[in-house]
């Protein structure tokens, strides 16, 4: 596997990992009395950053679209 | 004598020497972190209710410092792809950004550390238990930022108010209190509670492998870097198999933090 594979898979993770702390941000800012902006703020920013991650993994894909995935 | 198979693949493995070493070497890494977090869930799964303490570490920064490894990922593969593209003068450039993403992310894990190691609980004779940072300590008094907590619904419940990470976050007031009362005082080190013995194996470890990798990557881009003349091929499989264990050693951060700092 090289590297390529690893990074999409890896870039696929990340994304997973954002878009599910933004689910959990997003519910600390539902339910908690503290930090209320800071969870809102943490939310948006993870979605945001997953979107931007799978817009990432396509240029990435289209800019090594000759290397093997061996 | 030339060694075989550094450029070019074998056939029967399809990869060259470099590449089926480093995943030899990354299977037996799997394995270890594997049996960590194995442990990590065997110990909370065997916790009493209440003991087990959640939110104690910094939200904030984890995502800092998952965002630091993100972008060195990103940085490392991009480097390795200029170089495929003959521009060493950029790989240059995406390797240092990577590398100083991992000073970036030891320095913020640093401060985590200490934050953790001036963080204190302490019992006092009468059965009272406070918990907070440290501010001053001698032979006569502790002095404390921090509030008593309610033990009665678990130790790790009242952790969690007093670390100022959780849901029932409080405001801190110094506490005095005299020597001659305390009867146990102890910080947040590994030796605290199973809890901070694993976060901080299980960190401490990985943030080896993040010095380790850096390392490696610096070798190969500053001193290493005449191969690039003589053997550009080669050199450019050995930032692949440098980037293969950094990928490996982020992808390790990917669960470590939801299952430490969120779960």
């Amino acid at each position: 596997m090289s590297l390529k594979a690893i990074h999409i898979l890896f870039i696929l993770a990340s994304t997973l990992l954002c878009f599910g702390f933004a689910a959990w941000a997003y519910q600390a800012y539902l339910n908690e009395e503290a930090s209320r902006d800071l969870n809102l703020g943490m939310a948006i920013t993870s979605g945001v950053l997953g979107v931007a991650l799978l817009v990432y993994g396509r240029y990435f894909l289209k800019k090594l679209r000759d290397v093997s995935y061996l | 004598m030339d060694i075989p198979y550094t450029v070019q693949p074998r056939r029967d493995t399809g990869l060259y020497n470099a590449k089926l070493g480093i995943w030899l070497f990354l299977a037996s890494e799997v394995m270890l972190f594997g049996a960590l977090f194995s442990s990590y869930i065997m110990l909370r799964v065997g916790a009493d209710i209440g003991e087990w303490p959640q939110r104690l570490l910094n939200v904030p920064i984890g995502t800092v410092n998952t965002l630091v490894l993100i972008t060195s990922s990103v940085t490392v593969v991009l480097g390795w792809a200029a170089l495929k593209q003959n521009n060493f003068a950029r790989y240059r450039l995406y390797q240092t950004i990577t590398i100083l993403c991992a000073f970036g992310f030891v320095g913020i894990k640093s401060y985590e550390y200490y934050d953790k190691f001036t963080h204190y609980q302490v019992i006092t004779n009468d059965g009272k238990v406070f918990d907070g940072h440290l501010i001053k300590r001698d032979k006569e008094l502790v002095v404390l930022s921090g509030f008593e907590i309610d033990a009665s619904k678990g130790k790790a419940h009242g952790v969690m108010e007093a670390s100022g990470h959780g849901p029932n976050h409080k405001p801190h007031k110094e506490i005095e209190i005299k020597t001659s009362d305390i009867k146990k005082i102890g910080n947040y080190g590994p030796a605290h509670n199973t809890y901070t013995a694993i976060y901080f194996t299980l960190t401490g470890l990985h943030g080896l492998h993040v010095i380790g990798g850096a390392l490696v990557i610096g070798y190969i881009l500053w001193p290493g870097a005449g191969m690039w003349k003589t053997d550009p091929e080669r050199y450019t499989n050995r930032v692949e198999v440098s980037g293969l264990f950094w990928h490996f050693v982020d992808l390790v951060w990917i669960f470590l933090f939801p299952v430490l700092y969120l779960l």
